[in-house]
């Protein structure tokens, strides 16, 4: 009833890859949205505002990503039926994404200096001006390389999403697992696939980080 | 050219009365009264702390003052005043560290805010900005960023950036305090030239020779009250309180 680890199987993992980019991208994508909300919202002038970002970045600093997919997953099952996993898992990771995000973008933002601010202020922009045109585009350039390191992160816990059945590489070689009981070869194909997609990611945080981290326009 | 007492009459463009302001329990401005009128070259020195950057700061509101009143071009200001940007644009200002936009090239520093704030046309902007990119003597070197720079071509540039919005009064906070000794003399001779074409101008800064040949009037601040303020040769020949007598004798040359 085994079968031996096989190309067929190996294909199978690297079709899988593609699940992984999709939950990734969407993710990334929708927690870049919520994570530019969360940290301007955090930075804003308005106190209420940074309230309420401040409790959405601590609720989902401080609660494992797991519990957030289980809560997104079964909750929605309970309410309203079934949920496809890739949406509950689409749905918690964007969420968790854009509080990470969002307080990294504060950050950033909060690194510049209050003289940019006077100086557009004294110029006459007012506050929406100012840190569309003088604050955001500056932050951003400081961004760029913490942004890629969280992508990196980002790819990795797509893995949990494998526990709510939704079938990316790690759950596809839980799969091939099943079938062929080679566990220690399974995953550490999985492993070096994971590599592949991040190392690239990592090499490029870095060379962004020298890039953008010292020159000063 | 020297200084002439008083300047054109009229009724003042900025009014200073009784405004305090604190920061915290730390009382920065006491009390201030003051008048500038359209045309007039202000210098303001004191020691360090004296509360001369909160002062200039309160005119266009960077800081807001709890007492008193500010009054400018017959519209009061303070925080919640309506159309404080658009005084605001009214008030050009230049800080001791340039506070240029580093992500922007010397004309978008110079055409972004008549853009954005006034919706002037890009041609039309830019050929503003050449203008007085000109007149600070620096047309070459627009299309750089202000990182490739030096200290003293930045600032003249943050001047340019403040002069395209042309404003009614020009603000200097120790313009050239952060400059190397051989780049202050451009960007003095840059503010003269202001001075000639009639801005109205208040200049916080210690460079004396400035205050004595453009000045029609020199304010004296510690701890964050106007002890004294005359005319410049009155100022230098007879100051009248012993504090300012001190802070003389430690900025201006002996003998
Ligand atoms: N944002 C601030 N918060 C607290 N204290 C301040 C602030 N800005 C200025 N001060 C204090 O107010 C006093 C006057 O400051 P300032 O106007 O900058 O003096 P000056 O420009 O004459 O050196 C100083 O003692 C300074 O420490
Ligand atoms: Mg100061």
């Amino acid at each position: 009833m085994f079968h031996h680890f096989g190309t067929n199987d190996f294909l199978f993992l690297v079709a899988a890859i593609r699940w992984t980019l999709a939950l990734s991208a969407i993710a990334f994508i929708g927690g870049g949205i919520g994570g530019l909300v969360v940290a301007l919202a955090r930075t804003a002038p308005l106190a209420p505002l940074r309230l309420a970002a401040t409790g959405y970045i601590q609720l989902f600093q401080g609660t494992p990503l797991l519990m957030q997919l289980f809560l997104v997953f079964f909750g929605a099952n309970m309410f309203g039926g079934r949920i496809d996993p890739l949406i509950a898992a689409a749905i918690a990771l964007t969420l968790n994404a854009a509080a990470f995000l969002g307080e990294i973008w504060r950050g950033c933002i909060e690194a510049i200096p209050r003289g940019q601010w006077e100086a557009a202020t004294a110029l006459g922009l007012r506050y929406p001006a100012a840190m569309r045109d003088i604050v955001l585009p500056q932050a951003a350039r400081i961004a760029v390389a913490p942004t890629v390191g969280f992508l990196v992160l980002l790819v990795k816990s797509t893995s949990l999403a494998s526990i709510i059945g939704f079938v990316e590489i790690t759950r596809a070689g839980q799969i091939i697992n099943n079938a062929t009981f080679q566990p220690f070869l399974v995953f550490s194909v999985v492993a070096v696939l994971y590599f592949a997609l991040c190392w690239p990611l990592s090499l490029l945080s870095r060379h962004l980080e020298t890039r953008f981290g010292t020159v000063s326009r | 050219m020297s200084a002439t007492t008083g300047a054109a009459g009229g009724e003042p463009i900025i009014t200073l009365e009784g405004v305090s302001k604190r920061f915290g329990s730390f009382q920065a401005l006491r009390n201030i009264n003051l008048e500038v009128h359209r045309g007039e070259r202000i210098v303001i020195c004191g020691p360090s702390g004296s509360g001369k950057s909160t002062l200039i700061r309160c005119i266009n509101q960077l800081e807001h003052h709890q007492q008193g009143r500010i009054v400018f071009d017959g519209r009061e200001i303070g925080p919640h005043a309506h159309g404080l940007d658009q005084i605001r644009r009214e008030i050009g200002m230049v800080f001791q560290s340039f506070n240029l936009f580093p992500h922007l090239t010397v004309l978008q520093n110079c055409t972004l805010a008549p853009m954005k704030v006034r919706s002037t046309a890009r041609a039309e902007a830019e050929a503003l900005a050449r203008r007085y990119l000109e007149r600070v003597r620096i047309p070459e070197q627009a299309n750089k960023y202000p990182g490739q720079l030096s200290g003293g071509q930045q600032q003249r540039v943050a001047i340019a950036r403040a002069l395209c919005m042309n404003p009614k009064v020009m603000l200097f906070d120790e313009p050239t305090s952060a400059l190397d000794p051989e780049m202050v003399k451009e960007v003095l001779e840059t503010m003269i030239g202001l001075a000639e074409d009639g801005m109205t101008m208040l200049c916080v800064t210690h460079e004396m020779g400035f205050a004595r040949s453009v000045a029609h009037r020199v304010i004296f601040m510690d701890a964050g009250e106007i002890v004294e303020q005359a005319p410049p040769e009155t100022f230098f020949a007879h100051p009248k309180s012993e504090r300012t007598r001190t802070f003389l004798g430690q900025i201006l040359p002996h003998g």
